[in-house]
């Protein structure tokens, strides 16, 4: 009763899936230490250790997309893809829109609140 | 138990399984209402992708105000590295052992493993919640309070926002295993967990931005 008797196809596919977890798990755990790591053991100059940082966060975030969320490139599941790729499309109008009109303002009034 | 898998005729090599709704599909031993599990899923994936853009926006709201700090403290002073690490280490390994719930609930047909699994990942949930609050004290005893700046107003209607996501999925958690105890893994039972683990998983996603963001971008 433990085990539901697995066909042949079953069972391939149940490994295959069990594979992209670990998969997943394995590389978001080296994207997450990556950063860490230099943040606490090196002294990189800040600028290389932002786009570090950066860089390691998108790719782990498109790591967890594909092997926690399974958001594949595959033709079935392009609905799917499309409202995400949507949803990026809006954020990056409305987030870089407001960068960009209150950093302008800060540059031009309020240069105290310029990082 | 024996399971008849139909083969379709003038098929070769069998055809992939019909794939219903975006994240894991539990396969067609799990037909019973693979339907209305299509529509509710994808409902869910819309609910979530607007809950991404409030997320998203307020990550915006926090980055405008990095610089108004007010003479009060700022994120070099508040944010620590190592708690930071562990509450990381924390959601990422309840997002892989929800993984194994799903696989558990997909192949197996006892409960004992997936209410594990299940338990591993409310547990783990719960650490990250205890460890997070005790950072929100801790920041709070330092002068960190969410009056005392615009920087310190956004952080706290950002990271918390995410803790009280965290909040309700477990509570959605505890809920589901109420549900197993009493009615056994049923097909509603079946369908609240693909959606919350489709939560859990996106509140991982949402965590990477602000450990790197927050935390990371604050330290350096």
């Amino acid at each position: 009763m433990s085990h539901r008797q697995l066909s042949e196809q079953e069972a391939r596919e149940k490994s295959s899936e069990l594979r992209t977890y670990l998969w997943g798990f394995g590389l978001a755990l080296v994207l997450t230490l990556i950063p860490f790591g230099l943040a606490a053991y090196t002294q990189m100059a800040s600028g290389t250790l932002y786009i570090v940082i950066a860089v390691c966060a998108v790719i782990q975030i498109v790591v967890h997309f594909r092997f926690f969320l399974h958001i594949t490139l595959a033709k079935n599941k392009r609905e799917d893809l499309q409202l995400i790729l949507f949803t990026v499309l809006i954020l990056a109008i409305m987030v870089g829109g407001t960068l960009w009109i209150l950093f302008n303002l800060y540059y031009r009034m309020m240069p105290d609140m310029l990082p | 138990m024996t399971m008849t898998t139909k083969t379709q005729p003038g098929h070769a090599s069998p055809a992939k399984p019909r794939v219903h709704h975006p994240g894991l599909n539990l396969g067609p031993a799990h037909q019973e209402s693979e339907d209305t599990r299509e529509e509710m899923v994808f409902g869910f994936w819309v609910f979530m992708m607007s809950d991404l853009i409030l997320f998203g926006l307020l990550f915006g709201t926090y980055v405008t105000m990095l610089g108004g700090t007010a003479g009060g403290p700022g994120p070099g002073e508040l944010f620590e590295l190592k708690s930071a690490f562990i509450e990381t280490m924390l959601l990422l390994i309840s997002s892989f052992t929800f993984g194994m719930a799903s696989l558990a609930l997909k192949y197996r047909n006892d409960r004992k493993v997936l209410v594990i699994w299940l338990l591993v990942t409310l547990l783990l949930g719960l650490g990250f919640l205890a460890h997070e609050l005790y950072d929100f004290h801790k920041m709070f005893t330092e002068g960190g309070v969410p009056s005392r700046s615009g920087f310190l107003s956004s952080f706290f209607s950002l990271v918390p926002l995410h803790g009280l996501h965290v909040t309700g999925a477990c509570i959605w958690l505890i809920a589901i295993l109420g549900q197993i105890a009493v009615y056994g893994v049923d097909s509603f039972v079946k369908s609240s967990l693909l959606r919350l683990a489709i939560l859990w998983h996106f509140l991982d996603i949402v965590w990477i931005g602000i450990f790197s963001l927050v935390y990371l971008g604050g330290i350096v």
